[in-house]
């Protein structure tokens, strides 16, 4: 792990945040504008005594990373909105095997092919719902290269606690701003394996404790362990039933749900007397620090919700807001995704404006002044 | 007179086990696989090979993607994973580079069919050989979908009928062990499942490999592929094996095309020394110079 004050750029710093959190097995596929984070890693790893593995695709390279976490150790995959599409099935066996890895979407405009060097916030349901079926993710949303490294320690760690993947949604323009990152090895925390205590006679594979996760026994670990993407029993063994389906899809849900305060990151500036409160994350939080300034120059009381983490959705804070404040304004790189579960967290008790981007930049700080000022001067 | 004579009282003999026993997960048998099928014949070679060569249970690791033959993961008593279709390879591939730092010795063994390895996993397998990736791969070949019915896929041979093609196949199929040396696989072999003792050597050989091996094994599928082929038995598509199979040990595999009815060419086609993805890797990673 490195020690000091770096430059970096954002996909080196959540490289750096990798190395920093453990991990020993990198697969991933070029694509831009994620190819930095590849790159460093190809550099760093070797030297470390751990694999870099340049896959065929985006299907092999998280297929590579799930296997690699079977094997005993930390892995990551990182890709940009293309990639990111082919690895939703895969995302969906890493849920259903509580496989901890982590996979990074460096987001670029869409759809299909779209702008490949330039900025977009349009995967963060994709995120969520991308994959088939019933599920619950963990998605950070670091709006700098200090947050790209942070974020990415925390991102292994809940991996790691959950059995989960977890993705870090990021940006072109956070992936490749040159900002000062400070690591202080000190002050990081790495949470490890959960390993079994009981001896193979007594271990049951998915069976879990309170906090409904069960521990993990990794290959040549002498627990035999069954692993299957078919809906399986608590010993790992495929179950057609309605009650199976039920246990597993509901524990794995809950585990996520129930423990969502753990999981939930956000900041709040000037949220104590604020009318008008800036949901956002990832660049268009910060992005919209400007237009916070402008707004309380004209005297209108503004506040800032940043989501560190946009999954699981902070649901009961804005929920708490939504009875206080008049007004949400919300800013993204999409034409409207995060905004749809301020609408429903508010559930029509503030009012709710969208403050749109179709990608490829970032919004002018004017933008957002004007809905922010719609807001303030709507009368219902 | 007595009509029926009295049977003597069956003699119980207990503590008597298979000798395969341990390799399998017995609380999951009777397994899912139709009778006929060649499934069960290859996974008893399998956990045969492994005896002989006294890799035990949790020694090796058994990857396998979707389809019939994925299943076999879920019978061995090894840790065993069941994967998306088509991906068992590169999930092969991150285990097996992740086991490298833990556990060198640790084998993976990649099960899985025609379908999935060469129709949606295609990509991956040339780039495993390609790579020549510690893994062992096995295909169990019935030249159809089983599970899902029946359908043709990319080694169905051209004329043979499946429920997606229904006047007979116009497509070419793939060459496997032509496929496999072609990009570069050290270790190749084709048998069928009427050659269980060589099938059983050939994942010895396998097993005892460094590097990415191949073997395939011609595999009656009587249910799905047979029925429509004129071989509605497994004993018939034996009996075709038993007629048509041909030991060509070390011939070019780019002559083991098989056709509907025709030779099978069977034998082991490659088997050469050649520096394995790690130890290459490992050589490489000693000349990093810590300055740059």
């Amino acid at each position: 792990m490195l020690a000091g004050e770096y430059f970096f750029n954002g996909d080196v710093a959540c490289a750096e945040g990798a190395i920093a959190a453990g991990c020993r097995v990198f697969a991933g596929y070029p694509i831009t504008p994620q190819s930095e984070i590849a790159e460093r890693m190809a550099h760093r790893l070797p030297r470390l005594g751990a694999y870099f593995l340049q896959m065929e695709d985006e299907l092999a390279s998280i297929a590579a990373a799930l296997g690699a976490a079977w094997g005993g150790v930390k892995a990551m995959t990182a890709t940009s909105g293309p990639g990111f599409s082919l690895m939703m099935e895969n995302i969906g066996l890493a849920v259903m095997t509580e496989t901890p890895c982590v996979i990074v979407d460096v987001q670029r405009g869409g759809p299909s092919t779209g702008l490949p060097t330039a900025t977009s916030q349009g995967d963060m349901m994709q995120a969520r719902w991308g994959s088939h079926g019933v599920q619950e993710i963990i998605a950070y949303a670091p709006s700098s290269p200090q947050e790209m490294f942070d974020f990415t320690i925390k991102a292994f760690n809940m991996a790691e606690q959950f059995r989960t993947p977890v993705m870090i949604m990021t940006d072109e323009v956070v992936g490749h701003m040159m900002e000062r990152v400070v690591i202080d090895p000190e002050k990081i925390q790495i949470t490890p394996r959960r390993k079994p205590t009981v001896p193979y006679e007594e271990f049951v594979p998915y069976r879990a404790g309170e906090d409904l996760v069960p521990e993990m026994a990794c290959a040549g670990e002498g627990y035999r362990v069954h692993v299957t993407g078919l809906t399986h029993d608590e010993y790992g063994y495929p179950d057609m039933s309605l009650e199976a389906q039920a246990a597993l899809v509901t524990r794995l849900a809950d585990k996520i749900r129930k423990n969502s305060d753990q999981i939930i990151e956000y900041e709040e500036h000037f949220i104590e007397d604020a009318e008008i409160v800036i949901v956002s994350y990832g660049i268009s939080a910060r992005a919209s620090w400007r237009s916070l300034a402008l707004a309380r120059e004209k005297g209108i009381r503004v506040g800032m919700l940043k989501l560190n983490t946009v999954w699981p959705f902070p649901q009961e804070r804005i929920a708490a807001l939504a009875g206080t404040v008049k007004g949400f304004v919300v800013p993204e790189l999409n034409l409207g995704q995060i905004v749809l579960e301020v609408e429903r967290s508010s559930a029509g008790k503030a009012i709710v404006k969208l403050v749109p981007h179709a990608g490829g930049g970032i919004h002018q700080p004017e933008q957002v002044l004007d809905a922010i000022e719609e807001v303030h001067q709507w009368r219902g | 007179m007595e009509r029926v004579k009295a049977r003597p009282e069956p003699e119980i003999i207990e503590d008597v086990h298979h000798p395969l026993q341990p390799y399998f997960r017995e609380e999951r048998l009777p397994h899912i696989w139709c009778s006929g099928c060649g499934l069960g014949t290859t996974m008893s070679c399998f956990a045969y090979a492994l005896r002989e060569l006294d890799i035990g249970v949790d020694d090796v690791s058994i990857v396998s993607g979707i389809g019939r033959t994925g299943r076999l993961a879920g019978y061995m008593r090894s840790d065993s994973y069941h994967t998306t279709h088509g991906r068992a390879i590169p999930f092969a591939s991150g285990l097996r580079v992740a086991l490298s730092l833990v556990k060198p010795g640790h084998k993976v063994v990649v099960f899985s069919g025609d379908g999935d390895l060469f129709a949606i996993g295609g990509n991956h397998f040339i780039h495993a050989a390609r790579r020549n990736l510690d893994i062992n791969v096995v295909c169990v070949n019935n030249f159809n979908y089983g599970m899902t019915g029946g359908q043709i896929g990319p080694t169905t041979p051209q004329g043979a009928r499946g429920t997606t093609a229904p006047f007979g196949t116009f497509e070419n199929p793939f060459n496997l062990p032509y496929l496999a040396a072609s990009c570069g696989a050290p270790y190749v072999a084709r048998w069928t499942t009427l050659h269980a003792r060589r099938l059983k050597d050939a994942m010895v050989e396998a097993l005892s490999r460094k590097g990415f091996s191949f073997v395939e094994v011609i595999s009656p599928c009587p249910i799905n592929y047979g029925r429509r082929n004129q071989m509605p038995t497994g004993l018939e598509e034996l009996n075709y094996y038993a007629e048509n199979s041909v030991i060509r040990n070390f011939s070019d595999p780019k002559d083991a095309d098989i056709s509907v009815k025709g030779e099978i060419v069977v034998g082991t086609f490659v088997d050469e020394e050649k520096p394995d993805y790690f130890s290459v890797y490992h050589k490489f990673i000693e000349q990093i110079d810590d300055e740059k």
